[in-house]
């Protein structure tokens, strides 16, 4: 022990490193993770959506923690289905999970807006059709505004699949619990 | 000159730089037409009606198209990165973008060459990114909303999405929130937070809020918060404090709110079209 002490590798670095069973799935944009993790829960994987680690970090992006133990399987269904990732990377410490709290409110019996994280989503009840979009810092809200506005829940491009970005994901948070409470 | 700076939803547009017009659909920069949408052409259209009205010149914008891959994010990133020292810029307002901290880390590398640097006020991406990257004392003015200042709340967010459920629970204590950001120096001197009750603070002290006119049916509206941002802008390039900006702006937006008496359905342009009477209401009750 005294020489691997020597070295700068302590009893608290061995435990480290036995502890590496988890790896995380880093892809280009957060919206990308949105399909992979649905793919990889309909397989049976136990996975988790998370912040990745500093150095893959731009200030918007979301990756995948997974069993290192099927890393090989992962990547091979995922190099399948055009969704391979841009980088594997074992890791050590917990990510952060987005935020799936959502918060309602509803406007004289007629329009119901959910807002998850900073984005929120409005639509006439009875219609079903979406008034509006508001909040979100990302270059896709104005986008998906545009792509959204005036069309039903059922009919409107889904953000999951359209965007890019962590508004992007907040705002699919949005829809989906629009279609939760009032149905498409 | 005042510089707004953000992408506008409009893919593979190359970076314009230019004087901005208001037109009957939106905005004109350099001969592109860019109809009114929540994002930047509101805030750019609010900036452009307050320099209109003080007499000043009109704000120049830098925009490039992007829908979320990045690309014209990355030109407006670079080009301030490359060029900021020789554009004179009075003060600066950074909007919509995709955040990436190490181009933004770049523009604030040049910052610290420049002698005279310019005020800056950012909102959006562009907020998110100076937060992530530990770098609100650069800026002199933020506009969260309410999800957005829980972000600011939360020293270990990257993003609002990843704002941790205890904090994004704080909701009902605001000052709790504003208190946490300040601790954590994740807010600049002055902030405006937008919410049911607005609150302007200085230094991490809460010097006002307002309450009145009342609009709820305002925050399902995309852009009611750009419109702030906008006005925040061309209210210190005409020489208002950063302060005594948000007190206007925050005003200004609820009067023109009650004017224009908008549904949850209602764009931007409902509001927008109400700006210039509602300064004029603002500024006599003011004084």
């Amino acid at each position: 022990m005294g020489f691997l002490n020597k070295l700068g590798f302590t009893k608290k670095d061995e435990d480290k490193k036995e502890s590496v069973t988890r790896g995380l799935l880093v892809f280009a944009h957060p919206t990308t993770v949105i399909s992979v993790e649905e793919i990889l829960r309909d397989e049976g994987y136990t996975i988790r959506v998370v912040s990745p680690p500093p150095a893959y970090r731009t200030g918007c992006d979301l990756s995948v923690e997974f069993p290192l133990e099927a890393e090989a399987a992962i990547t091979e269904l995922l190099n399948s289905v055009g969704m391979a990732p841009l980088d594997v990377v074992p890791i050590t410490s917990k990510g952060m999970e987005p935020l799936q709290f959502v918060r309602t409110t509803i406007y004289n019996d007629k329009y119901i807006m959910i807002r998850a994280a900073n984005m929120k989503m409005t639509v006439d009840q009875e219609t079903k059709e979406i008034v509006n979009i508001s909040g979100g810092g990302c270059p896709d809200v104005p986008y998906l505004a545009t792509a959204m506005l005036g069309k039903k829940l059922s009919e409107a491009p889904d953000p999951g699949e359209v965007g890019f970005s962590l508004c992007a994901y907040s705002l699919n948070t949005s829809r989906e619990e629009l279609i939760r409470v009032i149905g498409v | 000159m005042l510089l707004l700076a953000g992408s506008v939803p409009v893919e593979h547009l190359p970076l314009l730089i230019g004087p901005i017009e208001i037109t009957d659909n939106g905005i004109e920069i350099k001969g592109q037409e860019l109809p009114m949408n929540r994002g930047n052409e509101a805030m750019m259209s609010a900036a452009c009606l307050i320099c209109r009205e003080y007499g000043i010149d009109a704000p120049i914008g830098m925009v490039a198209g992007d829908i979320g891959k990045r690309e014209g994010s990355v030109a407006i990133y670079k080009h301030l990165a490359d060029h900021l020292p020789e554009m004179d810029i009075d003060v600066m307002t950074l909007h919509y973008v995709m955040p990436d901290l190490k181009l933004n880390k770049k523009i604030l590398e040049t910052i610290d060459t420049m002698q005279k640097k310019p005020l800056m006020i950012a909102d959006a991406g562009s907020m998110y990114v100076a937060k992530a990257g530990g770098d609100a004392h650069y800026y002199t003015v933020f506009t969260p909303d309410l999800g957005e200042t829980a972000f600011l709340a939360d020293e270990k967010a990257d993003h609002p999405s990843f704002t941790r459920g205890f904090i994004f629970n704080m909701e009902e204590d605001v000052p709790e929130l504003i208190r946490r950001a300040y601790a954590s120096n994740n807010a600049p001197p002055t902030m405006f937070v937008k919410g049911k009750v607005d609150y302007i603070c200085q230094d991490g002290v809460i010097v006002d809020t307002i309450e009145e006119p009342s609009i709820p049916t305002m925050e399902p509206i995309g852009g009611t918060g750009d419109l702030i941002t906008g006005m925040i802008s061309g209210l210190m390039y005409a020489g208002v404090s950063p302060l005594e900006s948000c007190r206007i702006a925050g005003r200004v937006n609820r009067v023109a709110g009650e004017l224009a008496q908008p549904t949850p359905a209602s764009q931007i342009d409902t509001i927008l079209a109400h700006l210039p009477e509602a300064l004029q209401k603002v500024q006599k009750q003011l004084g």
